[in-house]
């Protein structure tokens, strides 16, 4: 067993329980505390299957994003879904035996060349940061790190897939290895020790970062709530104090 | 008085819409509103002046807010700086100052938020920019966050929903909690607490306007119109924002309503105790205030036995009544407390309780109980500013949308002539006047004039090109900055008014007698 391998398998195991341990702390905050008014922006639905629609068109298809800024919209909308695609691609890296739907050729092909989206939306992203004068005034250093750290994900990932390919069977052991609590030999491939050294940091950060706009969106009260004031009495239990 | 001087900005031909400025970082940073002093404080439960350890009872505050409203715990927490929100907000669009951007008006409190309650802002708050609460933040706080009219265009086109309305209220109340109050807005918010109206009006007065008022239409249309006070026993009590009884344009709306009730033949009252609609505990983010502010409402409607419950055309009321006040003080469904059970039972629930009188007239039209001649608006060419409490946070009618499509309806069913404005900049997408939120005091005139410029803009097309002569509008706050703000772009203060002043015009009396 080599340092390294440890070394890896250590930080999983942390940045793991930080992603989980974190992100269910903050959803727990957001769960607990009360909206106390009614206050969805309109027009918004008077059902909740409404709510659950739009709910969906958000996170699916950014609809609020696209009225607002069709570059945005593109390069947001390009550099997620390119994300999810290969996300899903990876499953079969952890997986065994693997859904039969992530072993399709199809999925693989498409999960590889996701990739080009996804680091070209983050590109374009990271370039209105510079040349719109508005963005660049709102922007921070961590701002810029995130968009660093995705990249460098999607370009160490691209390496791997299209110019140095790395041991994928010796990887696939140790991840398999740490969901069972084993610690298998790490393929010594400076790219991949690259890649999962970002990811790591990746989810690291993420319950400490913006990145909570992930969970966040879901518990906007601008977009969860139903238009039924008038018909549902809404009231927080620290309100309901002020009424005795 | 001598007002501050400041260069009114150019409006452009052909189009509805102005370019994107350039950021002009700190061009408003001067420009502020009067403070409030100790008495004015003292009345709504704030300090009367700035505390020695304001620093520390302001996080403290924040700590507080942040446990009670989940929307600013997750609107501190998601915006990811996307930019979506930067061209969005019209003082930003007027002033070109980037701190009236949305998300850089949000990060004013962010920062500090940022310093206190998160891992990253305690220990790398250079990382992701996170300050320590300083006299200059606060002063900065002081500025702008009495820069936003709490309009919510905003939260329309963030990802998310952020809506910096809720931002600005959380700061208000947290300078509210430290001794750092405005003037105008405590003020009237005292004086309706004490009088029962923004405007100070005792009974008497209010009688004697009212008397006046019906002296008015009688000799006008020779048709003796009611507009009755304390009425024990009448079907509708009517709250109203009380510029309606004095200021012009507001009074002919409320000649308006009065007409409607009249020819449909039913009797309604207002009330010297609850004759005002508007709250401004919403402005300072102030639930305890906002629910006294209600409560008197609740109250008159008791005492006078009223069925049904209707105000009249004010934004932001429209918003506290329509979202608000079956949480508040329980007009609607379910209230648990005896007082909010007893109005249960004496409210007719076939009525929307509360209803707009937008909701009133549009039914009663659509009955056939009113009849509108159209031609009598004929010298009005007419168009439609969508008000942004209305628009953005509240609804009519049983639709999604109502509150853009029945508004519309009774214009089309006054006049002939209505055209509106360029589609970005109505409905959900409209674009404030420029004098909502607490903002309507002449010491932000400049913020006003030049917040009023999108709006301008887009009027200016339909005045171009359809010679649109009237602008309705159902918000008090609209009719008061317009007029004011009308001159400084070279129309005329006359052309605002409101949707029910067209009904007014148009309306037959009598014919249901």
């Amino acid at each position: 067993m080599t340092t390294t391998t440890v070394f890896f398998a250590a930080l999983f195991y942390v940045a793991t329980a930080i992603l989980v341990l974190g992100l269910a702390r903050k959803i727990y905050q957001y769960a607990k505390t009360p909206a106390p008014l009614k206050i969805p922006t309109t027009p918004a639905p008077t059902t909740k299957a409404g709510v659950i629609m739009r709910m969906g068109r958000e996170v699916v298809l950014f609809e609020s994003l696209f009225k607002s800024n069709k570059w945005i919209w593109i390069f947001g909308w390009l550099f997620h879904v390119g994300l999810a695609v290969v996300l899903f691609r990876h499953l079969r890296y952890f997986q065994y035996p693997v859904w039969d739907i992530v072993s399709f050729e199809f999925v693989q092909a498409a999960g590889k060349y996701a990739s080009f989206a996804m680091v070209a939306g983050l590109i374009g992203l990271w370039a209105r940061r510079f040349l719109v004068d508005r963005v660049r005034y709102i922007t921070t250093l961590s701002d810029h790190l995130i968009l660093l750290l995705l990249i460098g994900i999607g370009l160490t990932g691209m390496g791997m897939t299209f110019v140095s390919h790395t041991d994928v069977v010796g990887l696939k052991i140790f991840m398999l290895g740490l969901m069972r609590f084993e610690i298998n030999p790490l393929p010594e491939d400076p790219l991949l020790m690259a890649h999962l050294a970002l990811v790591a940091t990746l989810m690291i950060i993420f319950p400490i970062s913006k990145l909570l706009h992930a969970p966040g969106v879901f518990f906007s009260p601008s977009r969860n709530q139903v238009d039924d004031p008038r018909e549902h009495r809404h009231l927080a239990p620290w309100a309901t104090e002020l009424e005795k | 008085m001598a007002g501050p001087t400041f260069e009114t900005p150019k409006l452009l031909d052909d189009t509805a819409t102005l370019p994107i400025p350039s950021v002009k970082p700190g061009a408003m940073q001067g420009v502020q509103s009067f403070i409030a002093g100790d008495k004015i404080q003292e009345q709504l439960g704030y300090p009367g002046e700035l505390l020695p350890n304001w620093k520390e009872r302001a996080i403290e505050r924040m700590g507080e807010l942040l446990q009670k409203y989940r929307g600013l715990q997750v609107f501190l927490d998601a915006c990811v700086h996307c930019g979506a929100c930067t061209d969005k907000c019209h003082y930003y669009l007027g002033t070109a100052d980037p701190n009236n951007m949305p998300v850089a008006r949000q990060e004013l409190v962010r920062k500090v938020y940022r310093r206190y309650f998160t891992f990253a802002g305690k220990y790398f708050p250079k990382l992701v920019g996170a300050i320590d609460l300083t006299e200059e933040v606060l002063d900065q706080w002081y500025s702008y966050f009495y820069q936003c009219s709490e309009c919510r265009r905003c939260s329309v086109y963030c990802p998310y929903g952020i809506d910096t309305a809720e931002i600005t209220m959380a700061a208000r109340e947290i300078m509210d909690s430290v001794g750092r109050g405005q003037k105008y807005s405590n003020e009237i918010l005292g004086k309706l607490h004490r009088i029962g109206n923004n405007l100070g009006l005792p009974g008497p007065a209010l009688e004697d306007t009212l008397a006046g008022l019906e002296e008015d239409i009688l000799a006008d249309t020779g048709v003796p119109v009611r507009l009755p006070i304390d009425q024990k026993g009448a079907e509708v009590l009517l709250v109203t924002p009380s510029a309606d009884f004095f200021s012009e344009p507001h009074v002919e709306s409320l000649i308006g309503y009065a007409k409607v009730f009249h020819a449909a033949g039913i009797s309604w009252t207002l009330s010297s105790t609850a004759s005002e609609a508007g709250n401004f505990g919403l402005f300072i983010g102030s639930y305890e205030n906002m629910r006294k502010a209600a409560l008197r409402i609740r109250e008159a409607a008791l005492e006078l036995g009223v069925k049904r419950i209707v105000v009249g055309e004010c934004g932001h009321a429209w918003r506290v009544a329509y979202s608000f006040w079956n949480t508040l003080i329980g007009v609607g469904a379910g209230a648990e407390d005896p007082f909010g059970k007893a109005l249960q039972q004496q409210l007719d629930h076939r009525y929307k309780q509360p209803s707009h009188i937008c909701e009133v007239t549009w039914d009663l039209i659509q009955k056939g109980a009113i009849k509108l001649d159209k031609s009598a608006n004929d010298h009005r060419i007419v168009t439609f500013h969508d008000s942004c409490n209305v628009a953005r946070a509240s609804r009519m009618g049983d639709i999604p949308g109502g509150q853009f499509i029945i508004p519309r309806e009774i214009i089309k069913a006054s006049c002939n002539h209505f055209y509106d404005m360029a589609p970005e900049t109505i409905y959900e997408g409209t674009f404030c006047c420029g004098g909502g939120g607490g903002l309507l005091t002449d010491d932000l005139m400049e913020v006003r004039v030049k917040g009023a410029l999108p709006r301008m803009q887009a009027l200016k097309q339909v005045v171009d090109d359809r010679k649109v002569n009237f602008m309705a509008t159902i918000c008090a706050i609209c009719k008061a900055q317009f007029t004011k703000v009308l001159p400084y772009y070279g129309f005329p203060m006359s052309m605002v008014g409101g949707v029910h002043q067209l009904v007014s015009t148009a309306i037959q009396l009598g014919s249901n007698e």
